[in-house]
């Protein structure tokens, strides 16, 4: 039954999952326009007057309060957090800090090399390494960053779709495993012609990734066993299945007695695409692909257009015919082949062979992409190529500086937690809030248009 | 994403109306199939031989002699027992009555029973140590979940369980180690567990995100911050930083000398005898007091308890941070409990397992002890075996909590029951 | 105690909910505050209990000014309130319930149970009400579930109590039942404050009436002023209970349903064997106290229910046991009865929610791609048509308001050619101008052959509208009469009773209320 408080409250934002902006953004600017023409009573004239000397005002608040300038506000916090341990790590900063008060300035440079090396490093190995004495070396960071985020996005765009369903696809750990397993085994096993070979060693990572995310959304259609609790427990049976499948004859390497596989074929590889000299592969491809399908998907087809009404009323959806619980199952279906897409980019690109930690921690990392990007398939793009350059930079900053990879982990997740409370990244750099613009605006406009 | 069993199709009144449906046959069919598949695959097919579980340590007062049994009959005896049970639960869902708690448990140790007196038949099994592994690998599940059932229980989701562990472990490490008392960690665990807890209050309570999102970044990023200071701070001065003084064990007078539990239970260190206190005192605070109603009405329905005057926000905040101070002191089992070094991501995913274990015990202190026990039990198993030597590969006896898990959210071990307001964010107006 | 409210003023963002409000309660009166769906009054009465803070005016209390910081506050001072929709946590007891937030303790913090229980018998006893305490609240009937709540606010010495919307969910006898527990309050000096816009109980119980409009008082009367009277009131005009219609012209018979039952997830029959036909070009509407079998009725029609028996044919079509889409595609509109949950989903653009049933149809897909230009192209369309007021198709169907937001709905299901279209409660929540839109819309429907099915709970609505009444109470039939039955008539079979009779009892009613008077009408 709906109550009269429902709809005065419809303009409040809604508590959950940080549900793309656009219609939350959309709601307060639009309740207000509506309300415009009637207090100026002469509508129309005043309106279109008014509109031309509000844009540019409009622009700048439009910035101040977008969700990239967001974004980009979250990642200088992120790093500045992941600034201070860094110095509090260094042991020159250390020693300065000993005695801090007598030469301060040996405290603050210290604490300023610490952090700068490191990060230039970070940049270095992510983007574009200038020290570097060849050009290959010094592109070879961007293809370095480009070859990480491919698993990153492929399986981001997973969990993100199966967001924009309302499902919480904590799984794509496991179903990266999955996908990389299937893969790796129709690519070691089956000898097939080139060409024919990745094709069926991709398709078969996809149907490895999308059986192990079916599993969760059949529970929920079938039993409404929360998804969230299937795919945590789902990942580790994952883990504890490829260790096992690892030490049988199907899979072991022959002659080791380490728990890997054999090399997969070279046909079932995906192509090198900047030569041998780097390590970047089709598989990058395949994710500009995935998003590009991803974006279709969900914006201009008939199945994403059911997945997203599921998604924010499940109750319509079905008063309008959609079959939910089958929505469910389809939709984890798509989100486990995607991060079985990623499990391929693994195997059949970066690695070459399966081990048990062939989807390194890609799987959670997929979420806070998932997250950063808005669950969004071009947001998810570029918070994987984000996430991707860090994770590479990570690696050479570890080499040159000794500080270690981890920090990369705390510069991701402040950059989440603090995109999802754009209130907090407000408060910290006194921003306006999106919808104060227009309360403090209209009277003077008003005001104008009556005069 | 507000509760662990969605209502099924068709069914929209279902959550507010049938709670725990009696008359239900899934428990009793998944009973039967289980208890048949004793029957016959730890029984009728099962090795003769004997099954022998030694029982005493050399140091007991008294010492009992191993028992043998028959593996094949025993199992036969314990799968009959579950069958038992089964028709048992049948009968009781025909007349459309609940079926009794201990049915659950009986079943439970005695389809275990079977299995393990199939496994280990010609083999001897030291089944002391099998419980004393137990209750070690259990402890840190038992915090954890302890934690859920704190946040869960006013609504808020603890998905970073697994980050205020780790996080305890590593500051009862540093903490212990720089004073060198350990008593010292284990007053630090539960502020870092409080720390964690309290970066999820402020942004799932106070800025309203999801809660299972925080959840899952706070894990990342308690990773991160203690694998950087792991790898910087604590591996350059290990002797200062990451070295700490285990916890003693104290022995209970006459407690400890009851033959085979006493060991087990009474000579352990301080922390398991928190654990102790915590679960019965938690329990009967939230059944029995005061506090325990009005918690569970914040759970229930906040809205309700709003208009009786009850603060929604100010009592799961506090009960947030109570979780993260017990899974913080959780974690310091790893580390000073265990008498170890602070390593890497050493809690290596029990936090998740306390989750399934808080979620398998049914939102009770309680039923998470029970549940606990029995993961601990599972993996103490594959260990034992694992020495022992059984057909039945290691990772297979690891799946064991989390297919149970999957088992128990499916539904098709009777219906769990979730707070009715877990998960969703409680704005006045 | 005298409750006293002064210029009380509360705004959600730009909406008004209550302008300057003005409300006395004197102690030990009924005092009714009259308005449509949406007025503020649930608003005013949140304000009171401290659940909203007011942007402006005062709450004296006994001639002192008070501010409740929250309901806590608000129950100290002698407030107590059962809300339209119960506040009981369904995993308690009636004894939990009814002392959470006082809890008696036996000291150490302990619940004392035998205390709660004690309470809740000895009130329970004072006033006839037979609870049992430690029944589980997710166990009870909603009528006693009321009483719990009666309990609750009367254990904490409530000295007046705001009842909201109370009869909303209530049989025609459970109705009569408050009514007798409200007099027995008054008598015992707690003063009443009853929410509600359903005129014939106010004149029955209340000792005097403001009404509420548009978030502002706009007068108040006694309870023997006239009905037509207390509408124009509260809905702002005179208002013609009635739709220009003309006869209906019955063509053939469309629908048949026969001896359906549909079962609850926990196995009760809510719609118990029941048939009917309906014709093309007529209006069948269903009446009934809510929570009677409509909504099922009408959901097991659309193929929303899970266990149904029995035959629905459309023209032949069996529509049991088929999904709901596949029902829709044999010409079934349906505009269901919780707009805002089922009908819409409300962060869809209009251009999107117009389609929500015939995204995947021609032409506003091709294969599996939707033609976006199309879509919006059919939302100018049905804007212009159905006068949606907005200043885009492509703004969230949120921003709308509930009028227009029904608007969207009803243009959806009638945007495409039916064999059969069901509305329930069409008009609820609405204002009077869009009130008046719909029932013109559905009488057009009508009107062009199509076999119409009307669920109310408003017997203004029913009667405004149908050609044939069908009578449901308890997931049966009383009865199904033609359109121009006496509204006593329809009352009475509401509350169970057979036509034949109703018509009898209505007869020597009618004579009685003649004789005595304004005093105690008949109470719906």
């Amino acid at each position: 039954m709906s109550t009269p408080e429902d709809h005065q409250n419809a303009g409040e934002p809604m508590p959950g999952a940080p549900r793309p902006g656009a219609a939350r953004e959309g709601t307060a600017q639009t309740s207000a326009e509506q309300a415009a023409p009637a207090q100026t009573g002469s509508g129309q004239p005043g309106h279109v007057g008014r509109s031309e000397e509000d844009r540019s005002a409009n622009l700048v608040h439009e910035i101040l309060s977008s969700s990239w300038l967001l974004s980009l506000l979250a990642l200088v916090v992120a790093l500045a957090v992941g600034g201070v341990l860094i110095a509090a790590a260094d042991e020159q900063v250390q020693e300065a800090a000993g005695y801090l008060f007598a030469r301060p300035t040996d405290f603050i440079g210290a604490a300023w090399s610490a952090v700068s090396e490191a990060y230039v490093a970070l940049f270095h190995g992510a983007v574009f390494d200038g020290q570097s004495a060849t050009f290959t070396r010094s592109i070879r960071s961007v293809t370095e960053t480009l070859t990480v985020s491919t698993p990153l996005i492929l399986a981001g765009l997973g969990v993100a779709l199966a967001f924009r369903a309302s499902l919480f696809n904590i799984g794509a750990q496991g179903q990266i495993i999955m996908g990389a397993t299937f893969a790796a085994w129709v690519g070691f096993t089956w000898h097939l012609p080139v060409g024919v070979h990745v094709v069926v060693a991709v398709l078969a990572g996809i149907l490895g990734g999308a059986l192990w995310g079916a599993i969760p959304g059949f529970l929920r259609a079938r039993t409404g066993a929360h998804e969230v609790i299937v795919t945590i427990m789902l990942n580790y049976i994952a883990v504890y299945l490829i260790s096992y499948l690892l030490i049988t004859p199907a899979f072991q390497r022959p002659g080791s007695s380490n728990p890997v596989s054999p090399l997969l074929d070279d046909t079932a590889l995906y192509p090198l695409l900047l030569g041998s000299g780097f390590r970047l592969h089709a598989g990058f491809l395949v994710a500009i692909a995935a998003t590009a399908f991803v974006w279709w998907l969900l914006n201009r087809s008939t199945v994403g257009f059911r997945f997203r009404a599921v998604g924010l009323n499940p109750h319509a959806a079905r008063t309008a015919g959609i079959k939910v619980e089958w929505a469910y199952v389809l939709v984890m279906i798509v989100a486990g082949g995607l991060a079985g897409l990623a499990g391929t980019a693994q195997v059949m690109g970066t690695e070459k062979y399966l081990t048990a930690g062939i989807a390194a921690s890609f799987g959670f990392d997929a979420i806070t992409v998932a997250l950063l990007g808005r669950s969004r398939p071009i947001g998810v793009f570029f918070a994987g190529l984000l996430f991707g350059a860090l994770r590479a930079g990570g690696v050479t900053m570890q080499a040159r500086t000794g500080t270690p990879i981890d920090i990369v982990l705390v510069v991701q997740s402040v950059i989440v937690l603090l995109i999802a409370a754009p209130p907090l990244v407000r408060a910290i750099f006194r921003l306006p809030a999106p919808n104060s613009r227009p309360r403090s605006a209209r009277p003077a406009a008003v005001k104008e248009a009556q005069a | 994403m507000s509760t662990v069993t969605a209502p099924t199709q068709g069914a929209a009144s279902q959550g507010a109306v049938g709670g725990s449906t009696p008359g239900s046959r899934k428990a009793p069919i998944t009973y039967a199939v289980l208890g048949l598949f004793a029957l016959v695959v730890f029984g009728l097919l099962g090795q003769p031989g004997s099954s022998t579980f030694s029982v005493s340590t050399r140091t007991d007062l008294f010492q009992i002699t191993p028992i043998g049994v028959p593996s094949r009959l025993t199992a036969i005896v314990l799968a009959l027992v579950c069958l038992g049970l089964a028709a048992f639960a049948a009968l009781r869902a025909k007349e459309g009555r609940r079926t009794p708690g201990w049915v659950a448990g009986t079943f439970a140790a005695a389809f275990v029973l079977a299995f393990l007196t199939w496994a280990v038949a010609g083999e001897s099994i030291p089944f002391t140590g099998l419980l004393q592994g137990t209750l070690f690998l259990a402890v840190p599940l038992v915090f954890g979940a302890l934690s859920g059932v704190m946040c869960e229980r006013v609504g808020v989701i603890n998905i970073a369980i697994e980050g205020q562990l780790l996080a305890g472990a590593f500051l009862a490490a540093v903490a212990a180690s720089l004073s060198g008392n350990v008593y010292a960690g284990l007053i630090a665990a539960p502020i870092a567990g409080v720390l964690v807890a309290l970066l999820l209050a402020v942004f799932t309570i106070t800025y309203a995100v999801n809660q299972i999102i925080v959840g899952v970044v706070l894990n990342v990023l308690v990773v991160g911050v203690t694998g950087f200071l792991y790898s910087t701070v604590l591996t350059v001065n290990a002797s200062s930083w990451n070295q700490p003084p285990g916890l003693q064990r104290i022995a209970i007078p006459l407690l400890s000398e009851i033959p085979v539990l006493g060991p087990v239970l009474f000579r352990q260190n301080l922390i398991v005898y928190l654990m102790y206190a915590a679960v019965i005192v938690a329990n009967i605070a939230l059944f029995r007091s005061k506090w325990g109603l009005r918690v569970r009405a914040v759970g229930e329905h906040p809205r309700a308890a709003d208009t009786v005057g009850i603060k929604v926000n100010a009592t799961r905040f506090k009960n947030v941070l109570l979780g993260g101070a017990i899974a913080g002191l959780g974690g310091a089992f790893f580390t000073i409990g265990a008498g170890l070094a602070f390593g890497k991501e050493m809690t290596a995913g029990k936090g998740y397992i306390a989750l399934a274990a808080m979620i398998f015990g049914r939102w009770s202190p309680k039923g998470a002890l029970g549940a606990a026990l029995l993961f601990g039990f599972a993996e103490q198993l594959r260990i034992s075996l694992g020495i022992v030597g059984t057909g039945i590969p290691s990772q297979f006896m690891l799946m064991t909590p989390y297919l149970v898990t999957i088992f128990a959210v499916a539904g098709l071990v009777g219906r769990v029951r979730p707070p009715a307001a877990n998960g969703t964010h409680y704005a006045k107006s | 105690m005298k409750l006293e409210l002064r210029g009380i003023t509360k705004r959600f963002g730009p909406l008004v909910a209550n302008d300057h409000i003005d409300l006395v309660i004197e102690p030990g009166e009924i005092h009714a505050l009259l308005g449509e769906n949406g007025a503020g009054k649930s608003t005013l009465m949140n304000v009171l209990y401290g659940l909203y803070d007011p942007d402006e005016g005062e709450i004296l209390v006994d001639g002192t000014a008070r501010t409740f910081a929250g309901p806590g506050d608000a129950m100290a001072a002698g407030i107590g309130m059962v809300h339209q929709h119960f506040m009981l946590v369904p995993v308690f007891t009636v004894a939990e319930n009814v002392v959470l937030g006082h809890e008696p303790t036996r000291g150490g913090g302990l619940l004392d149970l035998a205390e709660a229980r004690r309470l809740v018998r000895e009130i329970s006893d004072r006033f006839g009400f037979d609870v049992d305490p430690d029944a589980l609240v997710e166990d009870l009937p909603v009528g006693v579930q009321q009483r719990v709540e009666i309990i609750k606010a009367l254990s904490r010495d409530a000295k007046v109590l705001i009842l909201d919307e109370p009869t909303a969910v209530l049989t025609p006898q459970e109705t009569d039942e408050l009514i007798g527990i409200m007099r027995q309050l008054k008598a015992a000096g707690t003063s009443i404050v009853f929410i509600t816009h359903k005129l014939r109980e106010v004149r029955a119980v209340a000792d005097r009436i403001t009404v509420i409009r548009r978030g502002a008082v706009v007068g108040s009367a006694r309870p023997d002023a006239a009905e037509t009277e207390l509408a124009s009131l509260m809905v702002g005009r005179a208002v013609s209970l009635g739709v220009a219609k003309s006869p209906a012209r019955a063509g053939d018979v469309r629908l048949q349903v026969r001896d359906l039952v549909v079962r609850s997830a926990t196995g009760q029959r809510v719609v118990d064997g029941i048939s009917f036909d309906v014709a093309s070009g007529e209006i069948l509407a269903v009446a009934g106290v809510q929570g009677n079998g409509q909504t099922e009725l009408t959901e097991a029609i659309l193929g929303l229910q899970a266990h149904v028996h029995g035959s629905i044919e459309l023209r032949g079509t069996q529509l049991v046991g088929r999904t709901v889409d596949q029902v829709l595609e044999a010409g079934v509109g349906f505009v269901p009865e919780d707009r805002s949950k089922d009908g819409l989903v409300k962060e869809f653009s209009i251009a999107e929610n117009l389609v929500l049933d015939l995204h995947d149809k021609q032409p506003y897909a091709q294969g599996w791609s939707m033609r976006p230009r199309v879509i919006r192209e059919n939302a100018e369309r049905r804007v212009q048509e159905f006068d949606i007021r907005t200043t885009g198709v492509e703004l969230a169907a949120a921003n709308l308001s509930g009028g227009n937001q029904q608007k969207v709905v009803l243009a959806r299901e009638l945007s495409r050619p039916l064999e059969l279209f069901i509305a329930s409660q069409p008009t609820r929540g609405l204002d009077v101008g869009s009130i008046e839109f719909v029932h013109e819309r559905i009488v057009t429907e009508r009107d062009n052959g199509t076999p119409v099915i009307i669920v109310s709970t408003e017997l203004d609505e029913v009667v405004a509208l149908a050609d044939r009444i069908l009578v449901m109470y308890r997931g049966r039939i009383v009865g199904l009469v033609p359109g121009s039955t006496d509204r006593d008539v329809l009352g009475l079979m509401m509350a169970g009773v057979p036509v034949d009779e109703a018509v009898a009892q209505a007869a020597v009613h009618r004579t009685e209320t003649t004789a005595a008077g304004t005093e105690q009408g008949g109470v719906l």
